[in-house]
């Protein structure tokens, strides 16, 4: 590494201008392996410590820098593309004209399975994309491999399935029927009934707590751990039946969507959500997260989507014209949404991370009879599963999904040993509830440390003041029948002003102490000589 | 148009054969690992419970010696050999692997009080109260060693009387005198049967004497008096002096840094000093109750060992004031005597129950060959618990150390003293002009002058 460096330093001086752009480019990717600010190392006054993190603060530049340039020169695949030359629109592009231009093994990416008894299909994926669950709402659950199109099991169970998810791995489903949920194994056993949630309409897995989250027909909220079983956490939203239940990957914080077009945001350990947004004014239909937890996007029934900062809690654009019935994001941050037969993705047009400009990328018109119940974007590729109700399909979208993935994370090829190892070290890491919050780069952070500083008696007494002459300025309301009598009305102004000046102490009281001192000290001063000894001494 | 889309070959990402390795494949992009911090943070938990279930630091006892083992020598040129003497003139050498005795040196009347080793490993010279030096011929470890169990008597190779009894010996780095500490500092040479060279200071005499590893003519000694002397043997008298609160057991210089010497203190604490400027210490170590009695330090230079009179080994870093580990037993009296082995993995310590007890530096580490995989597993779960070890829940665990009654009541009420001490402190500079109350750092309060 150290002679890398030294070669850097000679080669920088004599760089072409070419160069020089990607050294920009490097920088970019160098501040995102950084992972923030460096520490301020100037308020310590501990010398060593300060020598201690400066090198640790070395090393972390230098691995941020080896880990920008295996991103450049060292991954396997590049990202997919979609370009149109001239006048041509990227939104004209069909399918079929994909099926065309793009490799066989793509193309067999392109399909559709058609089962017309069994009413409409939603889906999941495992995280590495390998394995999806289809679930019929008549009852047929179907467990496909996804590289071999092998369908590993079916089963009907014969009454209604609302929703289905993968738990941490291709070994265990769930799937929300008729009363309760159900967890499954591989070859189709029920494992366990789930009684305690009740009927229930969404679930949804957090995978690095183990948490396995649903919404009930009563609008109620369970946490339950499926590594031992025990409900963490059930909460009752007082918001009435929902069925828009989404989980933001970033932070593990459930975002439910209601009637009323509030969003709001839970953890399992508390009661309250965490945060409570008025999105639309009519119901929200759907809610999907960018995969850097920064995003939200929202679809609401007056046919408006629209797209939020969850670091500011903005707006940040809306998009008007259709009634999205579900919409996910990819892994590069496509936005896919689904209403009636017809899937529009859109594609965020400007570069930059601060500024998001959502605008049409793709499109795909299905069979008018296919009314599409669940989109989801299949992780590692460049693919989307159509959930609908006759049966599934699933389209090419070029550069929606990561090209590299790490084998350590999600690894598509997994030998069953590897997944098994995999299981081991999952259970090991896994979190505890309490380290779900909206900001989760706080922990192992600093306190921020609060020295309350005593205020002076200016900055006292111009509180007060500011309080005596907002207790002057209310308005009171004007109250009829008799009771708006002028004395009466003077006398709760003062009430109101009393009240104010009482939540500042007395300020008196350091003076008539030290008043008491100087009269005694007077007093003795007075006596002649040989009574001082009489005098009181305090 | 240019269309792409992600296609991956199976062949190229997954193995041919099944004495292939797997094809592991790196993204470090931060987006596809959300809540690494998290992780990272049950991680070093984890990594803290796991080093305390594996952490068992002692690894035997080596018992023969029929009085209290009074001090030790290592041969840096073989690490499985240890020399051991004790109270009634007994020196043994051990082989540590098996924990026997390898052979004995019979010959001292009285408590031998010093123990060293030529450079090149040939020589041992003891010497004791009984005013004697012997020089021994150490054997050779022949093959056949470890398998007889035979203990062989050896004859000194030359035996030396003196005027006085003697404290401490320590042998010169790459040469041919030794040095030992009586009523004054004698230099020897092998082959005289009297001194060479003799420095004398005071009517007190010299409790301990360490010679310099890297200026092999510098060699430090501690006195009665409280003092801490520096001599250079192309000098006839001393280089550097000070005088302290409290005398000082032993001393040891740093390996990789010889300028730099730690002496143990009867109070309790070590004291680290750089050698060329005396008058103020550059750190001290605060840990053990009672006195410290020797000192040793690993050859990395990083760490020392230090065994006191209150029954305990503690191991502290080189610029640490506190210790980083201690180790007991019930069984284990005063320990008068310890060192750390040359290849920086055991320490061993000697003490008043007559047994030598081996222990590892490092309390849950794995001995043996280590895979390269678990090598890189155990550096990671160092590393990760480091970094979060400030941690109220992490640093519970990786502080908590089991202490013998005595030791935690004393702690206690040295911490109520320091703690009234320092009110009153406070109190009185409250209460004074500002200015007038200077209170001397602790590593210079203990130093009472600097003689020239």
């Amino acid at each position: 590494m150290e002679l890398s460096s030294e070669d850097n330093n000679l080669t920088e001086k004599v760089l072409p201008p070419i160069e020089q752009e990607s050294d920009v480019e490097l920088e970019t990717t160098v501040k995102k392996y950084l992972r923030g600010e460096g520490a301020d190392l100037e308020t310590l006054k501990d010398k060593k410590l300060k020598t201690q993190l400066a090198s640790r603060e070395k090393l972390y530049g230098k691995s941020a820098k080896t880990a920008a340039k295996i991103e450049k020169w060292l991954l396997p695949a590049e990202a997919g593309y979609l370009e149109t030359d001239g006048l041509e629109k990227t939104w004209r592009v069909k399918q079929t004209d994909i099926a065309n231009e793009v490799d066989l093994l793509s193309s067999r990416n392109q399909y559709d399975i058609v089962l017309p008894d069994f009413g409409p299909y939603k889906l999941d994926f495992t995280a590495s994309g390998r394995h999806m669950i289809a679930g019929g709402r008549k009852g047929h659950l179907a467990l496909v491999d996804m590289m071999s199109m092998n369908l590993i099991k079916e089963i009907q169970v014969k009454e209604t399935v609302r929703d289905v998810a993968f738990l941490h791995n291709e070994q265990f489903f769930a799937a929300a029927q008729k009363k309760y949920a159900y967890i499954y194994g591989r070859d189709g056993t029920e494992l366990h009934c789930l009684k305690e949630r009740g009927p229930v309409s969404r679930l949804r897995f957090l995978k690095n707590h183990f948490l396995l989250a649903s919404v009930n027909k009563s609008g109620q909220l369970h946490y339950q751990d499926v590594t031992y079983g025990g409900m963490v956490a059930s909460i009752r939203t007082g918001k009435g039946r929902t069925d828009v239940m989404e989980v933001n990957p970033y932070n593990g914080v459930v975002a439910l969507g209601h009637t009323g077009g509030t969003v709001t945001m839970w953890k399992p350990t508390s009661q309250a959500p965490l945060v409570q947004m008025q999105c639309h004014p009519g119901p929200v239909s759907s809610v999907a997260f960018h995969p850097n937890g920064h995003l939200m996007a929202t679809s609401g029934k007056e046919r408006k989507l629209k797209i939020w900062d969850l670091r500011k809690f903005e707006e940040v654009q809306t998009i008007h014209g259709f009634h999205a019935k579900t919409l996910s994001f990819s892994q590069k941050g496509l936005l896919a949404a689904g209403t009636g037969s017809f899937v529009q993705i859109l594609g965020d047009s400007s570069g930059g991370s601060s500024s998001h400009n959502y605008s049409r990328y793709m499109n795909h018109s299905m069979v008018k009879g296919y009314q599409i119940e669940k989109l989801m974007f299949r992780p590692y590729e460049d693919v989307i599963g159509i959930g609908h109700s006759m049966g599934w399909s699933s389209i090419l979208i070029p550069g929606s999904g990561e090209p590299n993935f790490d084998s350590w994370v999600a690894n598509p090829f997994e030998t069953s040993k590897q997944r098994r190892e995999k299981e081991v070290h999952l259970l090991l890491d896994k979190l505890p509830p309490e380290t779900i919050m909206l900001d989760p780069s706080k922990i192992g952070a600093m306190k921020p440390s609060r020295r309350k500083e005593k205020q002076s008696r200016e900055e006292i007494e111009a509180e007060k003041e500011v309080a005596i002459e907002a207790a002057k300025s209310t308005e009171l309301k004007k109250k009829t029948k008799g009771r708006n009598k002028p004395s009466k009305r003077t006398k709760k102004k003062k009430e109101m002003v009393e009240n104010a000046k009482r939540t500042f102490p007395e300020q008196g009281h350091n003076n008539t102490a030290s008043k008491k001192r100087r009269i005694g000290e007077d007093a003795a001063a007075e006596l002649p000589a040989s009574l001082k000894r009489f005098a009181r001494k305090n | 148009m240019k269309i792409k889309t992600l296609s991956r070959p199976v062949d190229e990402y997954t193995r041919e054969r099944s004495q292939d390795l797997q094809v592991v494949f790196h993204n470090f992009d931060p987006s596809l690992r959300p809540m690494e911090k998290a992780v990272e943070y049950k991680r070093a938990l984890t990594a803290a419970k796991l080093e305390k279930i594996f952490a068992r630091p002692f690894v035997g006892a080596m018992d023969g010696h029929r009085d209290g083992v009074s001090c030790m020598a290592k041969n840096p040129n073989y690490l499985k050999g240890i020399f051991s003497a004790s109270m009634d003139g007994d020196i043994r050498l051990w082989d540590i692997s098996s924990r026997r005795t390898v052979c004995q040196f019979p010959g001292h009347q009285g408590a031998v009080r010093g123990l060293t080793v030529s450079t090149d490993g040939n020589v041992l010279v003891s010497c004791g109260t009984d005013c004697t030096v012997r020089l021994w011929k150490v054997p050779r470890p022949t093959l056949e060693d470890s398998s007889v169990s035979s203990e062989n008597f050896i004859e000194p190779a030359a035996e030396y009387v003196w005027k006085n009894a003697f404290w401490a010996v320590d042998h010169q780095f790459e040469g041919e005198l030794f040095a030992t500490a009586g009523a004054q500092l004698e230099i020897w040479n092998h082959n005289r049967a009297s001194p060479v060279q003799s420095f004398q200071w005071g009517t007190d005499s010299v409790i301990s004497v360490r010679f310099n590893p890297g200026e092999p003519d510098i060699l430090a000694t501690s006195a009665s008096d409280r003092s801490i002397t520096i001599y250079d043997l192309r000098m006839s008298s001393a280089a550097r002096r000070i005088i302290m609160m409290t005398k000082t057991n032993s001393i040891a210089w740093n390996p990789m840094e010889p300028m730099n010497l730690t002496a143990a203190n009867e109070d309790g604490s070590c004291y680290s000093f750089d050698g060329r400027k005396m008058d103020e210490a550059k750190c001290v170590h605060k840990d053990h109750v009672s006195a410290v009695m020797d000192i040793d330090f690993s050859p990395t230079g990083r760490e020392f060992v230090t065994g006191s009179y209150d029954r305990s080994v503690r191991i502290f870093p080189y610029n640490g004031g506190h210790s980083r580990e201690i180790y007991h037993t019930k069984r284990m009296q005063r320990v008068f005597c310890v060192k750390y082995s040359c290849d920086a993995t055991y320490v061993l310590s000697g003490s008043d129950d007559t047994n030598l007890r081996l222990w590892k530096a490092k309390a849950s580490e794995q001995l043996g060959v280590i895979l390269p995989r678990e090598q890189k597993k155990h550096e990671y779960n160092e590393a990760v618990k480091n970094r979060y070890k400030h941690l109220p829940e992490v640093k519970r665990i990786v502080r908590h150390r089991h202490l013998p009654k005595p030791i935690y009541k004393a702690l206690g009420i040295i911490r109520t003293v320091n703690d009234s001490k320092r009110r009153k402190e406070d109190r009185r500079r409250a209460h004074s002009a500002p200015g007038t109350i200077v209170t001397k750092p602790l590593r210079q309060r203990r130093i009472i002058k600097e003689v020239e």
